[in-house]
């Protein structure tokens, strides 16, 4: 599906330059049954970037990025208001599946399915959409996948086995495989190194750097030193509500909130 | 020796003796079952088994009738059942959450169960044998309504509890992440539940058709009732036969001299002997399927 590309033109925070912008969440407030935990969130996040999330525990991180592939819905009493923009069309208008498919996920804990290979994990979107496609294109589909998560070389002879017999951050890797499969436009991990070693961890991170050329990456985190590593622009959430969204570098130098730089100086824990 | 380790080995103690017990019950059954079964193993030897006539008067006793009996029964009945209690196994754990239908349903599967099998005979011979005499007369075949089908027929009913609740359990486990992995690449409902419900839970579905199978080839007083009780080989379903279960429940109080009454526990026997191996190869076949994870990404759920 290729429908004509339209690209807003935002000014973010108080940068003066233009900036490319894939999506863009307007006035979103995302809510369990009565109660509301997200609070009425703005945040345009920049094409072929890595926009971090973070904030205390509870405060709404997961709920926030479960809305933008439209997974929060199938919470029960999940629902939303507001609008999420998709290159300027609102994905709540949109076919849940189709944006699905946009816009994939990585989990906190790393999810393979246990019955399928290696293989089969990585053009799981494919064939769970019965999606049929000729040998020689799948081979393409997995290597390609597996190489751009830095796990092909360690898998190339074993693409056979299972993949719950690979170690946690091996999983993870192919969890993140398994999501460029389908080729998204944006990639969401929530919390994707926080089950692992920090060598694992230090993997991953390497690797998202290099994701953003192709997949914009919109990262939750509960480390603080993670964000500031890996992320070109950092919004911080507090109790449901978007505190300060600003360029990494800024908001770790020069905070404006005061919360913000409480959060930084380990007050929130 | 303090008073703890002086209590923490009776425990120990006591534990392994009711583990030694148990494990010698079906030992002692085997034993004794083989120790009477004798005079007919000594008569018949492997003719018992093969053997196509069973003629008391005549001194003959052949179970081949009742092993092809119990086997057609049982997986005739197995066929039957198995939409249903995979159907009803689906619905409960994915399709409905809670609800008045979902616990009316449940309520009656488990009731199922728990109906005495003479109840479920009773039922076969007012209901349903009159019914598949009206069939039989349709369809130009002898219409004798008990039969080897009645029989399955009511067997794959009284056996849906157990795939049903069985299924339905490991469907319910199949870990939430697993399926939100597959819901947030796109997956819809139906698409989840082929690729990933069903085959993560297979191996226990599959146990769950074991448990019912066991049950159908043991069960005995509904099958009695309805099965007509005709010792006889036969394939023709819609004729009257007999189980190894019902011919010993039917035949064991007539049982006068010592080879007919041996000649009915080596069936006995023989039943303990088919039971034990339909376990033994099912328990093979459900782990090839099992699904085994070093740092346990289904097992520690
Ligand atoms: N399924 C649910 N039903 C009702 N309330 C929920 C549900 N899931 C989360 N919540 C509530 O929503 C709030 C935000 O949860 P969320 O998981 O989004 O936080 P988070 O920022 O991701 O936290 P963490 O850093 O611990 O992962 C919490 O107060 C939680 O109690
Ligand atoms: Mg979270």
């Amino acid at each position: 599906m290729k429908e004509s590309v339209l690209f807003e033109r935002v000014i973010l925070g108080s940068t003066e330059e233009a900036k490319d912008i894939i999506l863009q969440l307007v006035n979103l407030s995302a809510y369990f049954c009565e109660s509301r935990i997200v609070k009425n969130i703005n945040l345009a996040i920049e094409k072929n970037k890595v926009t971090s999330i973070m904030g205390p525990s509870g405060c709404g991180k997961t709920t926030l990025i479960r809305c933008i592939n439209r997974m929060h819905e199938m919470s029960p009493g999940g629902t939303t208001k507001g609008e999420i923009l998709l290159y300027g069309k609102d994905i709540n208008n949109m076919n849940a599946i189709e944006v699905r498919k946009k816009i994939g996920m990585v989990f906190q804990r790393p999810n393979p399915f246990p019955t399928m290979t290696i293989y089969e994990n990585v053009i799981a979107g494919f064939i769970l959409n019965g999606i049929r496609l000729p040998k020689n294109i799948m081979d393409e589909i997995v290597e390609d996948s597996l190489s751009k998560a830095a796990l092909w070389d360690e898998v190339k002879h074993n693409l056979g086995k299972r993949g719950i017999y690979l170690s946690g951050g091996q999983q993870q890797r192919l969890c993140i495989a398994r999501a460029l499969a389908m080729k998204p436009d944006v990639l969401l991990l929530d919390e994707p190194t926080s089950a692992l070693d920090p060598k694992a961890t230090a993997k991953i991170e390497e690797l998202i750097v290099q994701l953003k050329e192709s997949v914009t990456i919109l990262i939750v985190t509960h480390n603080i030193a993670q964000a500031a590593r890996v992320s070109d622009n950092t919004a911080f959430l507090y109790l449901g509500e978007l505190v300060e969204y600003e360029p990494t570098k800024k908001l770790f130098t020069i905070p404006r909130d005061k919360r913000t730089e409480e959060y930084l100086t380990g007050k929130y824990g | 020796m303090n008073n703890e380790v002086i209590i923490d080995k009776i425990f120990k103690g006591s534990l392994r003796a009711v583990g030694l017990v148990l494990l010698g019950i079906p030992l002692l059954l085997l034993g004794v079952m083989f120790f009477y079964s004798l005079p007919s193993i000594k008569a018949f030897g492997f003719r018992f088994i093969v053997g196509q006539t069973w003629d008391p008067v005549k001194g003959m006793y052949g179970g081949l009738p009742f092993l092809v009996g119990t086997l057609l029964t049982s997986l005739i009945a197995l066929v039957i059942s198995f939409p249903f209690s995979f159907s009803t196994a689906l619905l409960l754990s994915e399709y409905l959450e809670g609800g008045i239908l979902a616990n009316m349903l449940k309520s009656a599967i488990e009731l199922l169960a728990g109906i005495p099998s003479v109840i479920y005979g009773f039922w076969g011979l007012i209901v349903l044998v009159p019914l598949l005499r009206k069939l039989e007369m349709t369809m130009g075949i002898p219409p004798y309504g008990v039969s080897i089908f009645g029989a399955s027929i009511i067997l794959s009913i009284m056996i849906i509890p157990y795939a049903s609740t069985m299924s339905r359990e490991v469907m319910r486990l199949v870990p939430g992440d697993i399926k939100e992995a597959a819901y947030s690449l796109g997956g819809t409902h139906w698409e989840v539940i082929k690729r990933v419900v069903i085959p993560t839970s297979r191996s226990g579905i599959f146990a769950g058709i074991l448990l019912a199978l066991g049950r159908a080839l043991g069960e005995t007083m509904a099958v009695t009732m309805i099965i007509g009780n005709k010792n006889q080989l036969t394939f023709n379903v819609f004729e009257p036969g007999n189980t190894m279960a019902s011919v010993i429940a039917n035949e064991f109080t007539e049982a006068s001299d010592t080879l007919y009454l041996s000649s009915l526990i080596e069936l006995g026997l023989l039943l303990f002997v088919v039971t034990a191996i339909i376990n033994f190869l099912g328990r093979k076949i459900i782990e090839r399927y099992e699904i085994k994870g070093d740092d346990g990404a289904l097992l520690n759920e």
